[in-house]
């Protein structure tokens, strides 16, 4: 291992501290937070056209947020301790409180909005289906199966406000996940105001991305015709929030050369070395600068449909990997110049391992398959048609 | 029925808000950050280290290792010694083979070093520890005598207290899987011993005293040397007092 140290390190630096699965968490809260916000527009702000894409968001919400915090779990040295973090919480650390933060999202916001949406469709259901699938929707219910005219528009109202409330909330969630790393004062890559804000943003435009793809793959799967009004609605959210995304993490740089404080020597040394190919190939150019010009030209120039569609798939997944590239050189990039700003470690990413990429792969793909289960319980596409 | 739903809601919204009012009666808990911890008018115990007086033998690393049963990898440091080279051309160069417990010698030539020191490197005992500050379960905290320790039964091993250590200190143990760091010897300061890397350095470089008492040796110090301490811009309220430290040192 003591190869891999380029320079002076102090000696506890040389093993990285947060691997991988630390990179996948706020990809994964990112991608919550984004797909949430997204269902707001059309709930709250009105945007009728996102329509088949509401319910569609919140469950893809459902799936990334329950599947979250294993990685998390599975990273920690002792992590049949992690209970400790809810019951015992030190109030001054920003990571016990993000604990409080995520189950007032998991369990509030998120959970009861769906909940308020569905509880007539769980009603009927309950009614129509048979055997196992016939208990499950009782259960859903909660007893409450009064779907009268009046009960709806409790529901519906509830729902409102409680989508009105979920949107700070969706906003504190990936906030505070910015702000674990940007209150370390001990790490000049991760220590700026704007890092809550960054993370923000860069999870609004991934979570719009995964709703898009998923919302294409979808569509093609029950061989069902895309509303292209609403592709479009998103898309052009989409490129809105990347110009935001794009503006900020610019900001963060430009200030941080201008200002060239006492980290900059090691800092640049790193983005030119180490970090070249992850921030400027893969999380500027290709998660950043190519959508830009490509969802542009769909603004400015009157492109067919066909090719919109394969535009927005392909802009879609360059996204997705643009932004967990954006994940990657925050967490490994931190780690991987010393405190001491005179050298540099390295990054060993393993095959195999709990920390390896074939967990990864699975952790990426586990929250695919609560998807998948969660949108056979609750299918949003059967919803609109009982109405 | 629809009674019954509005009394429900009215009475769990009196709750909550009962609860948010209640809350706020301890406001500031929640959003301070770091603040001094309480002396109860105790030892508060911090170090001095004095570069002069230095050689680099490395004793102090080794035998810190073995008191503390320390992983003897080189990736595993409760304290260690850097060696400072500054060429004639005025570059830097920093270095400690295996946190210079086998003694640190010197690579460059005579005719091509502008001048060349040892610093030993230990926890700073902040009194506003950045890392007590993060652990999320508390399990790393603050001793009223001024100590930074862990409790190894209770640390989940989130490696955050790592991150947010300015200068290196702390690690996480291989085998325990839970935070680790140097603890000042706290088992033999209780007894009134040194800690070991004191007790061994041949140079009495490193000391370590109650900063309450105006007589001890670590109070004299202070008054008779012009003392810094790390990264004083990040206000960590490091205990550890260098003499003699040279602006080279990050």
């Amino acid at each position: 291992m003591l190869s891999q140290v380029d320079g002076f390190i102090y000696p506890n630096e040389i093993e990285l501290q947060w691997g991988i699965l630390v990179v996948l968490y706020p990809y994964l809260t990112g991608l919550v937070a984004g797909a949430f916000i997204l269902a707001s527009l059309e709930r709250v702000f009105k945007v009728k056209v996102l329509g088949p894409t509401y319910q569609l968001a919140l469950i893809t919400a459902l799936a990334y947020l329950i599947c979250a915090p294993l990685p998390l779990i599975a990273h920690l040295g002792q992590p049949a301790r992690a209970y400790e973090i809810m019951i015992t919480p030190n109030g001054k650390s920003a990571m016990a409180i993000f604990g409080f933060v995520y189950l007032w999202y998991l369990m509030v916001v998120l959970l009861l909005e769906i909940w308020f949406d569905y509880r007539r469709d769980f009603v009927i259901w309950s009614r129509k289906e048979k055997g196992i699938k016939r208990l499950i929707y009782k259960i859903l219910t909660l007893g409450v199966t009064d779907i009268s005219p009046k009960a709806l528009k409790w529901d519906d109202r509830l729902g409102y406000i409680i989508t009105v409330v979920g949107i700070p909330s969706a906003f504190l969630l990936h906030g505070y996940v910015g702000f674990i790393f940007g209150s370390i004062k001990a790490n000049p890559w991760w220590s700026t105001v704007l890092m809550p804000v960054i993370f923000l943003f860069s999870a609004m435009v991934s979570g719009i991305a995964l709703v898009m793809v998923i919302y294409m793959v979808v569509s093609y799967i029950r061989k069902v015709k895309i509303d292209m009004p609403c592709l479009d609605m998103v898309g052009k959210f989409l490129f809105y929030v990347l110009i935001l995304d794009f503006s900020l993490e610019s900001l963060d740089q430009v200030h941080r050369i201008y200002e060239a404080e006492e980290s900059f020597d090691i800092l640049h040394m790193l983005v030119n070395g180490k970090l070249f190919f992850t921030l400027f190939i893969m999380q500027i150019g290709v998660g950043m600068v190519i959508p830009l010009l490509s969802l542009g030209a769909l603004q400015v120039f009157k492109i067919k449909e066909e090719v919109r569609k394969i535009i927005y798939l392909a802009t879609g997944f360059m996204v997705l990997t643009g932004i967990f590239f954006m994940r990657w050189n925050v967490v490994i990039g931190g780690q991987l110049f010393s405190k001491s700003f005179h050298g540099f470690t390295d990054f060993k990413l393993s095959l195999i391992g709990s920390e390896g990429l074939f967990m990864t792969i699975v952790w990426i793909l586990l929250p695919i398959i609560v998807l998948a289960f969660l949108l056979w319980l609750m299918p949003p596409w059967k919803k609109q048609e009982a109405a | 029925m629809k009674s019954s739903r509005r009394s429900f809601i009215k009475r769990s919204a009196a709750a909550t808000g009962a609860i948010a009012i209640s809350g706020l009666i301890q406001p500031f808990n929640v959003l301070l950050f770091a603040s001094d911890p309480p002396n109860d008018g105790g030892p508060w115990w911090g170090v001095g280290i004095d570069i002069s007086k230095c050689i680099g033998c490395g004793l102090c690393a080794r035998a810190c290792k073995v008191e503390n049963h320390v992983p003897e990898e080189p990736f595993y440091f409760r304290t260690w010694v850097e060696q400072y080279t500054v060429l004639n051309d005025g570059t830097i160069k920093v270095e400690s083979p295996n946190g210079g417990i086998d003694g640190l010698n010197q690579s460059v030539a005579d005719e091509d070093v502008f001048k060349t020191f040892f610093v030993p490197k230990m926890c700073n005992h902040c009194a506003k520890s950045p890392c007590t500050q993060v652990c999320p379960v508390g399990a790393t905290f603050e001793s009223p005598d001024g100590v930074a320790l862990i409790d190894e039964k209770y640390c989940i091993g989130c490696s955050y207290c790592v991150q947010a250590c300015p200068y290196g200190c702390r690690y996480i143990h291989p085998e325990k899987k839970t935070a680790d760091k140097c603890t000042l010897c706290y088992h033999r300061i209780k007894d009134g011993l040194d800690p070991a890397c004191m007790e061994i350095c041949p140079t009495s470089a490193r000391i370590y005293g109650d900063l309450n008492d105006k007589e001890s040796d670590l109070v004299r110090y202070l008054k008779e040397n012009n003392t810094q301490v790390l990264k004083p811009h990040l206000n960590t309220g490091a205990k550890l007092f260098y003499n003699e430290l040279s602006a080279e040192v990050s």
